[in-house]
């Protein structure tokens, strides 16, 4: 599932942080091993994230996903080094964020990453297209340049016309398209966001999260994505980080994090999801009891999602066949599959 | 965090400090106990000890210090703290008198100034309106041309060059300084106590040590004036880059800026607003200072009004001190104005109408033509003086005279009332007690107001004042600070609740609180002292007139920081006016109430020397004496010294009398508990 490590866009490896005044000292001891709360009590030592590992594929949207002071807003600043880690490696593209001195660090952040913050961090004394050439600014390109890249970022955020406005004549939204206009405009190998919808009304977070996957679709950028609301993580990501207390709880594609969430805590929070619009038919179906099951009715695709599949199996009398990529027989749905994903979702309660 | 939820939390607590847990005695009993004690044996030792020094009596320590400005003055020469200190006051005086020969004295061989009051009022005007309205140059006119209408135009142009020379430097020193402490936690640990320090100071105590080391002059004020007002700004400024918004500091790093850029692009304009405004307060500062710099022969319009006090001639002083008023809200305003236009520039609303533009150009035409002018013609150069201002001065004394003639039967009864009825006794108590007596008891009180805490600095503090000699003194100063305080308090808690409760009070009353922000210290005394003449309760006016105004706005936006959901709550109950003033405003606005007590001792002890020469007396005249003759220095600096200690005496116990005692007292949860 992980993609090979050496073409990864970024790639964790044992990422730690622990606040506190004798942090490096504690990773290894037998204390780094007790929960939170304990670890507290003990020694004031607060732990924000511990032991994390992953990989992020080139191209992939990759979302972490936590409740508030899971730590995912430490992790995304542990691999930019906004904060330090305590212990553990970040490689992103090959050269590793935490051997860094504060020189090479700068560059990467000038040209291989950007972030997209919550509160926007919009500087209010600068015009909109100031704003959006502010990191080019920074690194040092000639006016005429970073204007022409501006002011195509900001008509790829739907902005244009609103170049010489001042931050506060915009609606939090504007804010914000102006925020991913300034991220793009780097043109980085990696886009950050920090949870950069949850400042904003339901509606136009709507609007912003099709922005993204638009932008998503025309850039191609690798994306790491934080947020705390699960629908947003789920029409996203393609694939999901959940974290509670700093630690790592289940890492998959939405539809594995629905279909076999982890433990206890994954499956509480996934309860009122629409599972129908997350998972595939390889969620529901169930093994042919002989080759000929099915013989002559519709086939479908495994990574077919139930609502999609939905209308088809329902038209057909009898079970359906479902294949894999490869075009093998691996089970059928019917209508009872379907219904009781679609209709009685909440049976468990 | 709370110390009831976890068990863990509250057996350590208990372990390591028992005694702030529940302490259900309060505070005042052995208080009273101590007070009762002081005054039985006061009844049978009162006038014996009081360690009284007469006249130009001096201690020796008071020699001692008298002897070490000798020799540092013997050393000039070769001290390098001297030599150092000796060539910066060259440096300044240059300046200053550069300056002073531009626009203000005769610039030798010519018999006038280089450039003439027509010149420099044009210049100024314009000045007016290119960086701020129409409306600031109007102003800045009438201030300018009244300068030589009333026969003071050389005065005010040296208090000018005094002010600015002083902005100047505080730019230059504080700016730095301010961003300093703004980014670096340590280098702000450093800069916050010496700022603490000068601004704690009564003003006046520093030009004692000033005029050792810079002489009596243009230098010495300056130096003063500078160390009075650059602390605004280097606090603002710090305060401003300091609240940048961490998010836009995070965006900077994640864009990968050097420090200097973010600096440049993010932390400078966005404290902008706020540097101006330290800017500003550091200028009216300034101008406060450099007014009482004529004590040290600063050049300026404080000069006559420091003659007309030295002799009580209430009409000599009022022009100068009107004049020093109009430079004050000229500066305010003009400030405030150039700031706002500079930001509605900044925003792309600069470009003006054309009618606008031919104003600025031709305005400025007929200011350097005014220039020319001056510097060639007589009339332009020199503003003839008609005697208005002697005039003036007559019909002020005389409405003066009439005025307090009138009023001295009401005006007399409040002087009585207080004098006798509560400066006096307090007085006597306090002063007439033996030292060892005052000493012990004061002590004991600082312990059991406020702990260990208090009673350690409050013992250096009463020994320090005992070591300079000047007890009686402190304690005459220290019963007029304290009546001077509970006046000012009473006025502020009933002002300031009647501000906070009704906008239309707040609005009525806040033009003149912040009209007496921004006049100079000294300037009170004029009308104060034309309504009670030289006395010591002149003295405890002027201290209250300075003082107050803080003091109210403290209380005020304190009361009004009372959350209207609480308010709500406590009208919900039924709570009459009063008890909604007793038992929810009040004392949720008790931290305010704290620090405008402390805020009101400090402004008090700063007048008290001030006051000296108005016939406060005490510790006030003797510094006052020690900056005009040298053979008093000695005693000045012992008297200066002893009103430093007194304030940090005052304060200590002030502060941490005033700290919640048990965790959860009554003021804190009634509020919420009480429903």
């Amino acid at each position: 599932m992980t993609t090979p490590a050496d073409s990864s866009a970024l790639q964790v490896r044992g990422l730690w942080k622990i606040f506190g005044p004798k942090a490096e000292r504690l990773i290894g001891t037998p204390d780094a091993a007790l929960s939170r709360a304990e670890l507290q009590r003990k020694s004031g030592h607060v732990i924000g994230v511990r032991d994390v590992s992953f990989d992020v594929a080139p191209g992939e949207v990759f979302v972490v996903m936590g409740l508030s002071g899971s730590g995912k807003s430490t992790l995304v600043r542990l691999l930019t080094r906004l904060i330090e880690p305590t212990a553990g490696t970040v490689v992103l593209d090959g050269q590793e964020l935490t051997a860094m001195d504060d020189a090479a660090l700068r560059q990467v952040r000038r040209d291989k990453i950007s972030m997209v913050f919550q509160h926007f961090g919009l500087l209010p004394h600068r015009k909109v297209i100031d704003n959006v050439a502010f990191g080019l600014e920074i690194r040092g390109d000639n006016k005429t340049n970073r204007r022409a890249r501006a002011q195509n970022m900001i008509n790829l955020v739907g902005l244009s016309g609103y170049e010489q406005n001042f931050p506060d004549q915009l609606s939090g939204g504007m804010q914000q398209r102006v925020g991913l206009a300034r991220a793009l405009a780097g043109d980085p190998a990696v886009l950050m966001f920090d949870e950069p919808f949850s400042a904003l009304d339901p509606l136009i977070r709507r609007d912003m999260q099709k922005e993204v996957i638009r932008l998503h679709d025309e850039v191609g950028k690798t994306m790491v994505f934080i947020t705390h609301d699960l629908d947003e993580a789920l029409k996203l990501g393609d694939r999901i980080l959940i974290m509670r207390d700093g630690e790592i709880v289940q890492i998959g594609q939405p539809d594995e994090i629905i279909g076999a969430p982890a433990d206890d805590y994954v499956r509480d929070f996934v309860a009122d999801v629409n599972k129908a619009h997350v998972l595939t038919l390889r969620w529901v179906m169930r093994p042919p009891s002989s080759d000929l099951e099915g013989v002559g009715a519709p086939t479908l695709n495994q990574s077919t999602i139930v609502r999609t599949a939905a209308r088809t199996v329902l038209a057909h009398q009898g079970v359906v066949r479902v294949v894999d990529d490869a075009g093998s027989f691996v089970g059928v749905v019917d209508d009872e599959d379907i219904l009781r994903v679609v209709v009685a979702e909440q049976d468990h309660e | 965090m709370t110390t009831t939820t976890s068990p863990g939390v509250t057996r350590r607590g208990r372990a390591a400090a028992a005694p702030p847990a529940i302490d259900p005695r309060p505070r005042w009993q052995p208080a009273l106990v101590i007070l009762l004690v002081w005054f039985v044996v006061w009844l049978f030792t009162r006038g014996h000890d009081t360690l009284v020094l007469l006249g130009r009596d001096k201690t020796s320590v008071m020699n001692a210090l008298n002897d070490f400005r000798d020799h540092m003055l013997a050393g000039r020469d070769t001290n390098p703290l001297m030599r150092i200190t000796g060539a910066l006051a060259d440096a300044f005086r240059s300046m200053v008198t550069w300056l002073q020969r531009l626009i203000s004295i005769p610039a030798e061989p010519r018999p006038v100034p280089r450039i003439g009051w027509l010149g420099v009022t044009a210049v100024a005007t314009w000045l007016g309106y290119a960086l701020a309205n129409w409306r600031i140059a109007l102003l800045t006119l009438g201030t300018f041309v009244s300068f030589g209408l009333f026969g003071y135009w050389s005065d005010s142009m040296d208090l000018l060059i005094i002010v600015g020379v002083s902005v100047l430097i505080c730019v230059v020193i504080g700016l730095p300084l301010g961003i300093l402490a703004g980014t670096k936690k340590r280098a702000n640990g450093v800069i916050e106590p010496v700022l603490d320090l000068l601004q704690t100071m009564p003003t006046f105590v520093y030009l004692l040590p000033i005029v050792l080391f810079f002489g009596i002059g243009a230098a010495s004020a300056v130096v003063a004036t500078m160390l009075y007002a650059v602390p605004p700004l280097i606090r603002i400024a710090a305060h401003g880059i300091r609240s940048v918004p961490a998010t836009m500091i995070e965006v900077a790093d994640s864009l990968g800026q050097t420090r200097w850029q973010r600096l440049r692009t993010v932390q400078l304009p966005i404290a902008k607003r706020t540097i101006i405004v330290g800017l500003n307060q550091t200028t009216m500062a300034a101008l406060s200072m450099a007014t009482i710099a004529s004590f040290v022969d600063g050049p300026g319009l404080g000069k006559p009004v420091l003659a007309g006090l030295r002799i009580n001639d209430v009409g000599t002083a009022l022009i100068p001190g009107l004049l020093i008023v109009a430079i004050a809200i000229m500066l305010d305003r003009g400030t405030t104005a150039a700031s706002e236009r500079a930001d509605v520039i900044a925003r792309g609303g600069g470009l003006k109408p054309p009618v606008h533009r031919a104003l600025l150009v031709g305005g400025g035409l007929a200011a350097v033509a005014a220039l020319w002018l001056s510097t060639q013609k007589f009339w332009a150069a020199e503003f003839t003086d008609r005697g208005i201002g002697r005039r003036i001065a007559n019909v002020a004394d005389h409405a003066v005279d009439s005025v307090t003639s009138s009023i001295s039967p009401f005006t007399g009864s409040i002087k009585d009332g207080i004098t006798y009825g509560l400066l006096n006794p307090l007085q006597s108590f306090i002063a007439e007690s033996p030292w060892w007596l005052a000493f012990l008891a004061i002590a004991a009180l600082a312990f059991v107001l406020g702990g260990w805490k208090s009673f350690v600095p409050a013992l250096a503090c009463l020994a320090g004042i005992r070591f300079f000699g000047e007890w009686h003194n402190a304690m005459i100063t220290l019963a007029m600070t304290l009546v001077a305080t509970l006046l000012c308090m009473a006025i502020a808690v009933v002002v300031g609740v009647a501000m906070a409760r009704s906008p239309r009070t707040d609005l009525a009353v806040r033009p003149f609180l912040d009209a007496g922000q921004t006049i100079p210290a000294f300037v009170y005394l004029v009308p104060v002292l034309a309504l009670f003449g030289p006395s010591r309760f002149t003295g405890i006016i002027a201290a209250l007139a300075y003082a107050a105004p803080v003091a109210i706005k403290l209380v005020a936006d304190g009361v009004k920081g009372v959350s209207a959901t609480t308010m709500e709550a406590a009208r919900s109950t039924g709570a009459s006016r009063l008890q909604q003033i007793r038992k929810v405003q009040l004392p949720m606005a008790r931290a305010s109430l704290v620090l405008a007590t402390n805020q009101g001792l400090l402004f008090v002890l700063a007048m008290a020397v001030i006051a000296g020469m108005v016939g406060a007396g005490a510790l006030g005249y003797d510094v006052v004496l020690g900056t005009t003759r040298s053979e008093e220095w000695g005693k000045g600096a012992a008297a200066g010294i002893t009103i430093v200690l007194l304030g940090i005496l005052l304060d200590r116990i002030a502060r941490r009398a005033a700290e919640p005692a048990p965790k959860e007292t009554q003021w804190l949860s009634l509020p919420r508990g009480r429903r």
